[in-house]
């Protein structure tokens, strides 16, 4: 075990009294009623404090190429995006997409999209055309910001998109023409913007916009205020311990809510320097980063935890990654077997957090200094009340061992306004005065959450929520496809991954080719992370006699667990 | 029977086909393509199945490695290894 030194949230049976919150505005010198823009907080703040001279962002791409900015260069930076934007006419409250790979100006456009007043919508690269589609045209995107390699995705889609009415490429390099709604971005190219009127924006002003996938319907727009800094700010402070020499990596790409609200909000609204490594994942390439940068903090993820684990210790004792002194994890429930693992190989044990795109932070965490259950998320964070909620009565309940319904008190600050242009879905959300998370767990007698699993069919691969719905949407949308059904399968690596039972049309047969083709379909549509992982042709879906596919009974044969009732299901 | 070479072609325009977002994107056969962000982990799985498709031959998981899929070049020693040297 490495050295403890005095963790930054102190005693947390002490924090628990209180006063909460008013530590974060207090320090962040934040009283009610002030203008408050998360842009301004992350750069303009910190140079004000006298730091502006100080690393802010290392990033480092393929083949070692490094880039390293100072809180003024990233000031500077984001002052010039925003120009740049309200020249093309950028409105308040309008959505302006980040559709880009983890390259600087995803982090330096971020906080220019919110000086504008403008509201961030973020989106994975990685995405398919459809998922593409479906979250611009239901944001009424304005515009969007993406590179050469992406701008194709988004040429397919712009004659359905007419709200979209700039597509600004970051990296165009002349040699192809742009086309109708492009324009050309350069930010080395561009002349520093040195002052720049950032959004007198207020605590509820919108400000960041993360999608989520939901069981039933389409993915939803968690819309989220500026005010969400305050919970951003203390519990980057209390759960991830930074402090002001260290160097901070969060692993999660922007394109999720952990990549902005601890990848960009967190450390910088503290004035940490974190640091970023745009190359995809190998162990070796990993550490590497860790020893290179002298990396003291580390949040990642438990997927890719566990494919470290796999990777074996061996090329963990080739490095020198004696500089960590804090580790934590999200993104789905870390095994307990990690947390041993990660003790016993670094020194250092994770530290699970749990939390969710709606709840903006972290709801529930293992801390510094507190005494860790591997396996277990611990306890909620102090300003933050929750309770496990009976699944038929919805009536919280303290019973040792019995499992709930995670629920959270609302009201904290960072907390979904609501669901873009769905009111209907976000009072779902609640109830008998409670938010639900759509996860369930149990409590032990000292308090501690251990998570059980989610409430409803959404999958949880490598910390990322992907809908049934429309994985099975998308399938049906293949030639050869009769009907389908998506359930999540057990996996390793990834916790879960998406499977597809696929009943075919007539002329077609299933086969080793007609599987990767299938899958190589819902790939290009939808993300990797929706493309099934397995797909099992069989003749007929098991049906309710009302002619609704039980997907139940499928992820339970999946998931070797008793299939249930099914005196509903459909006789041959 | 399939050559090195041929191997080599095969699965370098596979790539190209079904990763490749920049059609300018240059791409060789020692191109970095799972820690250059090509090819993710996820996709990882459809390449593999690919290669068990075209050759006829079964990789274990654990030999399914981000660092054995990360070059053409790699991914054709790894296919190789599994059909005896050659296919």
């Amino acid at each position: 075990m490495k050295t403890v030194t005095k963790p930054n949230i102190g005693s947390y049976e002490e924090r628990l009294k209180g006063p909460g919150w008013a530590i974060a505005e207090e320090e962040l010198g934040y009283k009610p009623g002030n203008d408050i823009n998360i842009g301004w907080y992350c750069s303009d703040r910190i140079c004000k404090m006298g730091k502006a001279g100080k690393t802010a962002f290392i990033w480092e791409g393929m083949g070692g190429v490094a880039k390293r900015y100072t809180f003024n260069d990233i000031r500077l930076a984001s002052n010039t995006i925003a120009a740049f934007l309200k020249g093309l006419g950028i409105e308040r409250e309008e959505r302006v997409c980040l559709f880009l790979d983890r390259i600087p100006e995803l982090y330096l456009g971020f906080l220019g999209v919110l000086k504008t007043g403008a509201v961030a919508q973020p989106l994975f690269s990685a995405f398919g055309d459809e998922s593409l589609l479906v979250r611009l045209e239901n944001a009424q995107t304005r515009a969007i910001i993406t590179q050469r390699k992406h701008v194709g995705k988004v040429r397919k889609l712009r004659e359905k998109l007419p709200c979209l009415k700039h597509i600004i490429v970051v990296d165009d390099d002349g040699k192809k023409p742009l086309q109708e709604r492009e324009v050309s971005f350069s930010l080395e190219g561009s002349k520093p913007v040195e002052d720049f009127q950032c959004a007198a924006t207020k605590a509820e002003s919108p400000s960041v916009l993360h999608y989520t996938s939901g069981t039933t319907g389409m993915p939803k727009g968690a819309s989220h205020a500026h005010y969400s800094l305050i919970s951003q700010y203390l519990t980057t402070k209390w759960v991830l311990d930074l402090r002001e020499d260290d160097i901070y990596w969060c692993t999660a790409d922007p394109g999720w809510v952990t990549g902005t609200s601890y990848g960009i909000i967190g450390p910088w609204s503290m004035g940490v320097t974190q640091c970023v490594l745009d190359v995809g994942f190998t162990a070796e390439s990993w550490y590497q980063f860790i020893q290179k940068h002298r990396v003291t903090v580390w949040y990642s993820a438990p997927t890719a935890i566990r494919a470290l684990m796999k990777a074996g210790d061996e090329v963990v004792r080739k490095h020198d990654l004696s500089s960590l002194r804090h580790l934590a994890s999200v993104g789905e429930p870390l095994n307990a077997e990690a947390v041993v693992w990660s003790e016993r190989v670094y020194g250092l044990p994770f530290h699970d957090s749990y939390w969710q795109t709606e709840t903006g932070s972290i709801m529930i965490s293992n801390y510094p200094g507190v005494k860790i259950k591997p396996g277990s998320m611990c306890k909620p964070f102090p300003g933050i009340t929750a309770t496990l909620l009976d699944m038929e009565t919805f009536e919280p309940f303290n019973t040792p061992g019995k499992v709930g319904l995670i629920a959270v008190k609302p009201g904290w600050p960072a907390m979904l306004r609501g669901y873009w242009k769905n009111e209907e879905a976000y009072k779902k959300k609640f109830r008998k005065g409670w938010y639900l998370t759509g996860d369930r767990a149990t409590i032990d007698t000292d308090g501690y959450f251990w998570f059980v699993g989610r409430d409803d069919d959404i999958i949880n691969t490598a910390g990322h929520l992907v809908s049934p719905f429309e994985v099975e949407s998308a399938l049906l949308e293949h030639p050869a496809v009769a009907e389908s059904a998506v359930v999540s399968k057990p996996d390793e690596i990834n916790m879960e991954v998406v499977k597809a039972f696929v009943t075919l049309k007539p002329g077609f047969t299933g086969g080793d080719d007609l599987t990767l083709e299938i899958m190589n379909f819902i790939r290009k549509k939808l993300s990797p992370l929706a493309m099934p992982q397995e797909i099992e042709f069989t003749p007929q879906l098991p049906k309710t006699r009302s002619g609704k596919i039980m997907r139940r009974v499928l992820k339970a044969k999946e998931w070797g667990q008793e299939i249930g009732d099914i005196s509903t299901l459909e006789n041959d | 029977m399939e050559m090195t070479e041929d191997i080599r072609a095969a699965v370098l325009k596979y790539v190209k086909a079904e990763y490749l977002e920049d059609d300018d994107q240059e791409i060789n056969c020692d191109t970095a393509l799972i820690s250059g962000g090509i090819v993710d982990s996820f996709s990882m799985v459809s390449l593999k199945r690919f290669l068990e498709n075209k050759y006829k031959i079964q990789i274990p998981d654990d030999k399914a490695t981000p660092e054995a899929f990360d070059s053409v070049n790699k991914i054709t020693a790894l296919v190789e290894s599994f059909a005896g040297g050659k296919v």
